[in-house]
Parts: structure tokens; sequence; C-alpha cells
């Protein structure tokens, strides 16, 4: 295995593939933090170049946090296709990428080949693609998954309503829940943040969504996002249902262990939620990743933020969910600093997603103590909703006003909906149309009245 | 003269053409949310615009910008700054805004008093209005409502840069038996002037982040800085008493 180049005469040598990894991969101010992004841009290149000319095999043989001390890696590789493998493993990381982006190649054959590719893989593959190659190679990729409907046809932009609230009042989640519907936002799910992590919480937003799912025959899924066991208990106490079981997840298991989830929890939910759940369809997970998790828990071992992140894919894969999505701007500056960054990270996140198999969405977001505004996000969901997203955040003008950040609103959506001329989830579109508040593929004048459901 | 925030969002309905008006009044005294904000085509409303755009700007300045010396004189406190030399630095580098150089820490040591039951200082952290909104009744409410109950309070000073694991050095410095940072929160659009107080009995480098107790929401639009003091003073009290603070004394 080579791990040295030289550029204009310059050698560049690289200590093992974590280090060309980390170094490869576009500048980010977390891997700056942990003290592994190249020293300056042309190492960066050289460490691309190091990266395209290793093969699947020395990259899969040598994972980012080793397999006997990691059950991620362990899962992740005993997930890999045998078969699909063995196709690709003497390739080479330049091959795999030119072999993607062949206009020869579909959609599909990406994805029956991505099965035999570990999540370092898919990282070192990204690493050497432009924003522009990711979003060329993004839009190939349909992924459906069905939970009661149906995600990822190609030509949907689907969205999560996140109806939050500082202290989870039913009334008030119910007030933005009927506003954002009036903007043909929750397709993917009805998907509440609680304030506090509680089984009473829980349950009693639980039977609200449900309640409105149920009352105006909406055809989407409902979801609470506390944390894994929270939701667990309530399910298993009899008194609630809901379509979705919600966790963040993290790529590796001491950053899980951070977050007090096990691959084996995570297993449990999964089979609890398919037999016990109100879901029509095999996929009842829903997954958030986000940049930076694992250093923030110094859980990295010494790998990149990117490369870590697409570790996150590669569990969420196992559970075969109805929605990953990247939270790609809350972690803060720390771990991505600016919209520069802030636009790659959601590219390469949205399109390494994909190439895991996964319907794949973003929370194209920001907090206010980065140098970001709401023209960077508008940027970024336009640049998604050309690559392939599956969905992304439906909130009252951006504005979370518990989580304190900004992210995609009800507008936002409906208008990218019609310049990019995509659709809603069909049944849902069907009761858009029902309702009044959608024809000719775009928003009517009577969307965005709330009432109009009393 | 026009003033488009003047009235609380809340309190506006920007939307045309609603069907049953009275119900989506209810509807926006049951949440801070933007709701009823209406629209054109599928792009917002102008004034509604402006809003949001005002409110993102008052929360990114309060970030960015930097408590003015005056204040400080204000609040007649000597003023260190961590190991970060600028705003940028405090952002990127959260292991350096937790530390001091040698000389920071000798120059505290020396400026305060030692042995206090608690020592109570103030941070910019990532809203620096916060310090002019709500230390004057903030701090000096503590402060005797500590000494009324026998407690003995430190020498106050303001850290520039501020994160809150500098407890973790400030408290083996000065030998405090509780260490309180009253620092500026992550400022959101409904204020950019909130603070917390990070309050750690036997504070030193190797806590966890669960021995922290912590009182959010500290600003006009929140808990009021003379009602959080109140609040904060039966902390103290509590924490001294059990000496134990965050996760271990909720679990009492």
């Amino acid at each position: 295995m080579n791990l040295k180049t030289r550029l204009y005469g310059k050698v560049y040598q690289f200590q093992n593939v974590t280090d060309v990894l980390a170094k490869a991969s576009e500048l980010k101010s977390g891997d700056t933090l942990a003290g592994i992004a190249a020293e300056n841009t042309l190492e960066r290149i050289a460490a691309k170049a190091v990266l395209s000319d290793l093969t699947v095999h020395d990259i899969r043989e040598n994972p980012v946090v080793p397999y006997e001390m990691d059950a991620v890696t362990r899962l992740i590789d005993d997930d890999l296709d045998a078969e699909a493998y063995k196709k690709i493993e003497h390739k080479t990381i330049a091959e795999m990428r030119e072999w993607i982006l062949d206009g020869k190649t579909t959609g599909n054959d990406i994805l029956h080949a991505s099965r035999g590719m570990t999540s370092e893989v898919i990282a070192a593959i990204s690493k050497i693609m432009g924003n522009l190659d990711l979003v060329y190679a993004g839009n190939k990729m349909h992924i459906t998954a069905t939970c009661n409907t149906t995600i990822g046809e190609e030509g949907v932009l689907a969205s999560r309503l996140q109806p939050n609230h500082p202290i989870d009042d039913v009334e008030g989640v119910a007030a933005t829940t009927l506003e954002g519907l009036s903007y043909g936002i929750g397709d993917a799910v009805l998907g509440l943040n609680p304030s506090i992590d509680t089984f009473d919480s829980t349950l009693a937003i639980w039977n609200l969504l449900g309640e409105i799912r149920d009352k105006y025959e909406i055809p989407t899924q409902t979801c609470v996002l506390s944390h894994v066991t929270t939701q667990m208990e309530v399910l298993k106490s009899g008194k609630g249902k809901a379509d979705l079981c919600f966790q963040s997840i993290a790529g590796s298991q001491k950053a899980c262990e951070a977050f007090g989830i096990s691959t084996d929890m995570l297993e449990e939910a999964n089979a609890l939620f398919r037999d016990r759940g109100s879901a029509k369809g095999k996929n009842v997970m829903y997954f958030e990743t986000g940049q930076g998790s694992e250093l923030s828990s110094s859980a990295h071992n010494g790998s990149d933020q990117q490369t870590m992140e697409c570790r996150c894919y590669g569990l969420a894969r196992h559970y075969e969910p109805f929605l990953v999505n990247t939270v790609v701007g809350f972690m803060g500056p720390e771990y991505i600093y600016d919209t520069k960054q802030l636009l790659r990270a959601g590219l390469e996140d949205v399109f390494c997603g994909h190439l895991h198999g996964l319907p794949m969405g973003c929370d194209v977001c920001y907090t206010n103590h980065m140098p970001v505004d709401q023209n960077d996000s508008e940027t970024l969901l336009m640049l998604l909703a050309n690559s392939g997203c599956h969905y992304v955040m439906g909130l009252p003008q951006a504005d979370d006003i518990m989580l304190m950040y900004q992210s995609t609103g009800f507008q936002d959506i409906a208008a990218v909906r019609e310049i990019f001329h995509k659709k809603p989830i069909k049944e849902f579109e069907d009761w858009m149309i029902k309702w009044g508040i959608w024809e000719n593929n775009r928003l009517t004048e009577k969307a965005g009245d709330p009432t109009m459901f009393f | 003269m026009k003033d488009i925030t003047e009235k609380e969002v809340s309190e506006v309905i920007y939307a045309d053409n609603i069907a049953h008006i009275e119900e989506l009044e209810k509807m926006k005294k049951a949440t801070p949310a933007r709701i009823g904000i209406g629209h054109t085509g599928a792009r917002y409303k102008t004034e509604p615009m402006l809003r949001f755009l005002a409110a993102q700007a008052a929360a990114a300045d309060a970030v960015f910008s930097e408590v003015k010396e005056d204040v400080v004189k204000d609040l007649g406190v000597f003023e260190v700054r961590t190991k970060c030399a600028s705003k940028y630095e405090m952002l990127t580098r959260p292991d350096w805004g937790r530390i001091f150089e040698e000389d920071t820490q000798e120059y505290i040591k020396n400026h305060c008093i030692q042995n206090p039951d608690v020592q109570i200082y103030f941070g910019d952290g990532l809203c620096s209005p916060s310090i002019q909104a709500n230390i004057p009744d903030l701090f000096p409410t503590i402060k005797l409502g500590l000494e009324d109950k026998g407690i003995t309070v430190g020498t106050p000073f303001f850290v520039r840069y501020c994160r809150v694991n500098t407890a973790r050095t400030i408290g083996p410095l000065l030998n405090a038996k509780v260490v309180c940072v009253l620092i500026g929160e992550r400022p959101g659009l409904l204020t950019s002037e909130s603070m917390s107080a990070y309050i750690a009995y036997h504070a030193r480098p190797e806590m966890s982040e669960s021995d922290y107790t912590v009182v959010s929401n500290i600003s006009k639009h929140g808990i009021p800085p003379v009602e959080a003091a109140a609040h904060i003073v039966d902390l103290l009290d509590e924490i001294l008493k059990k000496k134990k603070s965050g996760v271990a004394l909720k679990t009492d």
C-alpha cells in the first residue's frame, strides 16, 4: 500500500489510511480542532492523490476504528455483501469515482455495488469528488422506503414538519402543526423534538400527532424525538403508539455510548416498533446524525469528522430506516465554521447517505454563533433539491423556538418544490389537493390558513 | 417613527384570507412560533421577512460583538481573558476558552480573596449583551442573599472569551467550595440577551459535565434576573449543605 506521493517535486508522506482520509478531507474546523487536518491545501491535494490510488481492499482492511474494539466497525464489516465486494475489491478509489460518474452506470448499478463498500470506502470516494460531482452522482440514486407511505420516488421532495415548542405545550404544538400542514409540509413525518425527555411528554405528543393524523386522514408518519429508551418504554406500556422510532446515532461505539445507545438497543427498538408500533410498512426507524458528534465526545479515534459521519450511515443501513438526516449545521462553529464548510458538509453527507442506500434527508441549518445566515440556508436548500435529497425540515419561518437554531421554513420548501418541479409524496399530494391547498404543482391562495381545518 | 419590531411577533397576524381569525389568535397565544405569517406566492411577505432578518442579526451580533470596557468598569470588577485572543478563537477553540495563561492565573489569585464558600464570576460566553442586561440586577441580589445566610462570596471578576469549563480552573485556583459562573447563552430569535448560571461543587479539572447544576434562560424574556437570583441563592445554599451538585443533587 503506497502512502506517499510528490506534487511539484515535493514529497508528501502519510502515516496510515486514517491519516490519508483525514488529510484528504475538505477543510472543516472540527478536523483542525482535532489536530488532524491537512496543514495546507497542497497537502490536502496530495492526500487526495494518494487516496485515489488506494484500493477498496486497502481501505476495508484498515478501518478507522479497529474491528476488535468497535461494535460499529464490526456491524459495518459483517453486513458487507461478499459478492458485491468481490467485484470491486481490487478497484482503486479513482476507478470507483469514475465508474459512479460514468453515463453508462445507473443508480441501481451504484446501489448494488455499494453493498460491498464499507463506510470508509464511501467516505474515500466522496473525498475525491467536487461539489458538482456529488450533485451529479447523487441525482442518479433514488432510494425508497415504506412506513405508512413510501418515500424516495423520483421527483419527490418530502418534508418533516417540526412543530417544536419551548415547553411541549399540546395546544402550541397543534397550532404549529396545522400551520405547517396548511403549506403542504409533513409528508415525511410529523416529528417533534421534546423539550423534556420524559415518558409523559412522549406519550402526550404521540397521542396529539396521532389524533391530528387520524382526524384529518393525513397519509403520513408520526414521531417524537425523545431518547430511544423513552420511546420503547412508552410503546411497551401499551398507552400509546407512534409510526417511527427516533434516535441520534454516532460513528463509533464509544460515541454511541455517549448517546446512551448500543447496536443491540437499536436492534431491539427496530423489532419492537415493527411488531407493536402503528406503521404499516417495515421501515420504522428514523436516525439523525451530524459531523462532529464523535469528536465532541472524544470518540473519533483520530479519524476525521466526515469519515466518522459516514460510519453513522453504515450503522444506520443495518436497520433499514425510513428516514435518515444529517443536522448539518447544528453542532456549531467548532466543527463546521462557515458557509463554505456548511455547503460542502451538506452535499457530502447527503451523497454519502445515498451511496449507503439510505433515504437521506438534510436539516439545512445553522446556529447563531456561526458566521452564516438565512441566505446560506436558502442556497444549500436549492442545491440539495437538485442533489436527490429525499426530504428537508419545515419550521415556522425556519425558526426553532425550542432548540434555538434556524433551519428551513414551510414557505421555503413550497418555493423549492415549485421552482424545481418537485412534488410531495403522492398520497400526501392527493390529500393537499383535497384540501384545496395544491393545484397545478404549486400552492394555492388558500394555503397558509391553519384555521381551514376547523 | 416606525419600528417594525415594536410589537412581539406573537401579537401580529400577517396572513390574509384567514377563515376563522379568532381561532388563529388563540393559536398564536399558544406558541411563540412564527405562525400566521402568510405568504406571497410561495415566499414570505415583506414585513415578516424583515422581522426575521432583524431578529437573526440581533442574535448574531450578540455572539460576535465584544463586551465594552465601560460595561466592565461600571460593574466595578477587573477583567481577564482566557487563552483565546479573539472571538474567532473562542468559537473555534473550545479547548482554549476554558484555560488561562500562567500569568493570568497569578493575576486572578493576587486580586481575589482565597477560600470563599462561593466564587462567582461573569463570562461573555456566546452572548455579550447578556452581561450588561442581567449582571447589574443579578449579581448584587445573589451576593446579598448569600451574605444574609452567612455564606462568604469571593471577589467577582469578568472573563472575556469565556467558556463554562473555566470553572474547572477557577475552583482550585481560589480554593472555592462552590464555583458559579454567570455566562451568556447561545442566542435565539426570541431573545438575544439570555444568560445561564453554571454551578459546581468542588469544581476541578477532572469533574464531569453532569456535575454542573444549571439555571438557564435568565433574561427579561425568560426568568427575570432578580427572580433567578433568589433561585440561585437557594441552590447554592443547598449545594453547600449537601456538598454536591449536578445530577447527584437531583437524585438525592
